[in-house]
């Protein structure tokens, strides 16, 4: 094909507004829509983090204690017997007490030093306590080691700093601390002088919380053996029978209230599945997703509008010339293809300006947002996008403008 | 003339309405994202206290241990129950109140009312007329009764709606915690935003809906939420929590000038010296007085997403202003004959470009309108959000004026270049090429 390219530049340069608004729209877009998408990716792998928990199967039974004698030991009762009394119901298979979660949302955390005299941790890990049920309440694989022993646990009382000696801890914490490998036997410090020595390693078990801070230490978190006996409540997570979750979830607080009436059961978030959970804890990030795609789709549609307007004026501005070649021989696609190109000149010099805003709005957005670096495959996919898009939003105008016929040239009007 | 021009634009706006409405929407998407989200940033920047927040100092001390130490790091964001207590006893401020936060199970004497736990602060009495709080019924508790230890309480109006039916409930009692607390006073609705005096709460969360003396809390081990730090070998055991390293109370006070603000600054100085010298600090003197817009700002209580969707959505009203440009150019342009005409019978340039920028202004006006539509019905959509600021977002007065010039200023910005460039058109060629 037989592109003039120099008589579409000279032309060009006679609608000199026109084209630099296109140009700089086409950019401004692009910059916008690359970063938007370099969030949304950001933001939707958040919402792919796997909690290694069995979620389809567990609940959380959020308890507060209310008017009961607040000693360790009597609380630690109360609890014994919540415990036997949620694993005996006929649609559950086991229960825990636990003092957090994976995906509450805020946590207990501690930082890990391998020396009580270190100053500077090694890292941060995620804690939780339970007893020798919780591996198999969340459904978690053990790697390594073994679980814990019934007489290992230990009650622990409001707020009291405790170490136990025995520690089952995530793959990912074990990695972390002993990069040269089995992490089994050996300890380590949580900010007191007791040590605490790794008995287990379950596969993967994800943090708390789901912030920046816990997202640079994913994945590392540790179990301890302990009955959090707090005087203000506790958590039961439960596990239900595959495929009885709902009769599970309907029973737990009947028989919890039937053990003792002491106690406050929020209706309405007191009880929650993990489909819950996990939806609340992402609710900003599915929010900023859904509203960048919003405004990706909006400016796209806008850009394209404003593409259609714009050629739509052009060849009805010229269509005499568009017919005087038409008549000196010019073809119906070589019309077609002049008016592809000069979108394509348009949106390459738009697409190449493009490129440094998106750059440059990235990198303002890391200086003042921590956010990460664009990818280049990010600007790749806008420049693709807004190239289609030209070419898709000026083939409407460009067809209308091969169908002037060539009588066209002798009209004076 | 004015209304001869508001024909013609309207005239020629009709004439082609597909593109008419396209300008109009553009605008309008682009006022409506852009004023939802200067809106929510406004609400969630804005001033917690006005007219007295000028006066409210944040305290900051570092009575850490040498470990770790660094020069130049930041003191620590809350203070010990010591020194909290020595410093509220000195009284060197205007006012002064310590303060932390909890949750109490309450047991209502009407027993139609479940248990169930409320929100609570735990605090001193200089709380209440330093954050100008307002009363409905009854007063405060007084500095004796913080000494006293007395079983006081004060209810927000929701937590006296909810017990008491509304009614005034000073002198009735609260049983909290298996104890017996007096009700000495009512608050008006007060939800000061953010949630300034404890930014471990949550920044736009509703305010407590009861408040007890910090003496008494501890006396009957009422629960403790929040932040609380500790270093060495300090543990955050609440049976000890008085006497731990731990840092876990807020202390604010109020200095009605600046000299008396430098003048606290020195005895917080004197005071870490002092301490020093007992030998409880190890650390060099580190104090900061930050003010409590200061303290907000350093504490980054606007979320990063909020401003970050502030901008971008700004981004994308600049889009479309660039887009309705465009559009306006092309609309304009195309109607060479006719302006040539016009100049050709005499009118000068300045009455086209006048005309001109009638049509674009009505095309702008439009877009505001509908903007502002647009931004009613995105703060709704925030609303409905299960963040703790949604409910805050509302547009004010001061907004809706915002909009207002933000939406005739967009339109002249879109119409300016595009009249001008039209109003250049040499009437005799126009004339002869027709």
């Amino acid at each position: 094909m037989n592109l003039q390219i120099r008589p579409i530049l000279v032309a060009l340069r006679r609608h000199k507004a026109g084209t630099l608004l296109i140009v700089l729209q086409i950019a401004l877009t692009l910059a916008i829509v690359c970063n938007a998408l370099f969030i949304i990716q950001a933001r939707l792998a958040n919402l792919a983090v796997v909690s290694g928990v069995d979620e389809a199967n567990v609940f959380v039974v959020a308890n507060m204690w209310a008017g009961i004698d607040e000693s360790t030991p009597q609380v630690d009762a109360l609890v014994r017997a919540d415990l036997l009394a949620l694993r005996q119901l006929p649609a559950v298979l086991d229960a825990t007490p636990a003092s957090g979660y994976p995906l509450k949302g805020l946590g207990w955390d501690n930082f890990v030093t391998m020396t009580p005299e270190q100053t500077k941790p090694t890292t941060d890990t995620a804690v939780y306590t339970g007893d020798e049920h919780f591996i198999d309440t969340l459904g978690l694989k053990l790697v390594a080691g073994r679980n814990f022993h019934p007489d290992e646990v230990l009650p622990m009382g409001a707020q009291q700093a405790l170490t136990p000696p025995a520690v089952i801890v995530s793959k990912a914490l074990a990695d972390r601390l002993f990069p040269g490998g089995n992490a089994l036997g050996k300890s380590f410090y949580t900010m007191g002088t007791a040590p605490t020595t790794v008995v287990g390693i379950v596969d993967t078990l994800q943090r708390q919380g789901v912030d920046r801070w816990s997202r640079t230490h994913a994945g590392e978190s540790l179990i301890w053996p302990i009955r959090a006996d707090d005087p203000r409540g506790v958590y039961y997570v439960v596990r239900a029978k595959p495929g009885q979750l709902a009769d599970a979830m309907r029973e737990a607080p009947k028989a919890l209230y039937a053990q003792s009436r002491l106690r406050i059961i929020e209706p309405k978030d007191g009880i929650q599945d993990y489909a819950t959970i996990r939806h609340k804890v992402y609710d900003s990030d599915r929010g900023m997703a859904i509203l960048m795609g919003v405004i990706c789709v909006v400016l796209l549609a806008i850009t394209a509008a404003g593409i259609v307007g714009l050629t739509s004026f052009w060849v009805g501005q010229r269509r005499r010339q568009i017919g005087v070649r038409r008549a000196l021989g010019a073809r119906q696609r070589d019309i077609l293809a002049y008016f592809l190109t000069e979108n394509f000149l348009i949106s390459a010099a738009g697409v190449v300006l493009g490129i440094v805003l998106a750059v440059g709005f990235n990198l303002w957005t890391v200086t003042h947002f921590q956010l990460g670096r664009l990818s280049l495959d990010y600007v790749a996919i806008g420049v693709l996008v807004l190239l289609v898009l030209g070419q898709g939003a000026v083939l409407a105008p460009a067809l209308r403008a091969s169908r002037v016929p060539p009588v066209e040239a002798t009209r004076s009007v | 003339m004015f209304g001869y021009y508001l024909d013609l634009a309207l005239h020629s706006l009709k004439r082609n309405r597909v593109l008419t409405a396209l300008m109009v929407m553009t605008l309008a998407l682009g006022i409506g994202a852009s004023m939802t989200t200067l809106t929510v940033l406004h609400v969630l920047s804005g001033d917690p206290l006005p007219g007295r927040s000028g006066q409210l100092y944040y305290p900051q001390l570092d009575p850490r241990d040498m470990d770790g130490y660094h020069p130049g790091d930041e003191p620590m964001a809350q203070v010990t129950w010591v020194d909290g207590m020595n410093l509220l006893h000195a009284a060197r401020a205007d006012r002064q109140a310590l303060m932390t936060g909890g949750a109490v199970p309450i047991q209502p004497a009407d027993s139609a009312i479940d248990p169930f736990y409320e929100d609570a602060r735990y605090t001193t009495a200089d709380f209440f007329p330093m954050f100008q709080v307002p009363f409905l019924y009854g007063h405060p508790w007084s500095g004796a009764d913080d000494e006293a230890h007395a079983r006081v309480v004060v209810l927000s109006r929701g937590m006296n709606d909810k017990l008491f039916g509304g009614k005034d409930s000073t002198g009735q009692t609260l049983r909290m915690n298996d104890a017996a607390f007096r009700v000495v006073g009512v608050l008006d609705s007060w939800r000061p935003s953010p949630h300034f005096y404890d930014v471990n709460m949550g920044n736009y969360s509703d305010s407590e809906g009861v408040f007890v003396p910090l003496s008494a809390s501890r006396d009957v081990r009422l629960s403790r939420n929040g932040s609380i730090d500790c270093w060495g070998k300090g543990g955050g055991d609440d049976d000890h929590i008085e006497t731990s390293p731990c840092v876990w109370l807020q202390y604010w006070v109020q200095l009605d000038t600046p000299a008396k603000a430098s003048a606290y600054k020195e005895y917080l100085t004197h005071y870490v010296q002092e301490q020093k010298a007992l030998g409880r600090f190890q650390r060099p003197p580190n104090v900061r007085l930050r003010g409590l817009t200061e303290w907000l700002d350093y504490n980054k209580v606007v979320p990063s997403d909020v401003r970050l969707q502030m901008w971008l959505a700004l981004g994308f009203l600049l889009v479309c202003l660039v887009n309705t440009m465009g559009l306006m150019l092309t609309k304009f342009l195309r109607r060479r004959g006719e302006l040539g005409v016009r100049r050709a019978l005499g009118a000068s340039r300045r009455a086209v470009f006048a005309q001109l920028l009638v049509e674009s202004g009505i095309v702008g006006v439009v877009g505001g309108a509908i903007g502002l539509l647009l931004a009613l019905l995105g703060l709704w959509i925030v609303r409905r959000q299960p963040s703790d600021y949604a409910e805050l977002a509302h547009l004010d007065a001061s907004m809706l004026l915002i909009t207002l010039v933000l939406a005739v200023c967009a339109s002249l910005a879109a119409g300016l270049l595009p009249s001008w460039r039209a109003c250049q058109i040499a009437p005799a060629l126009q004339l002869k090429s027709n």
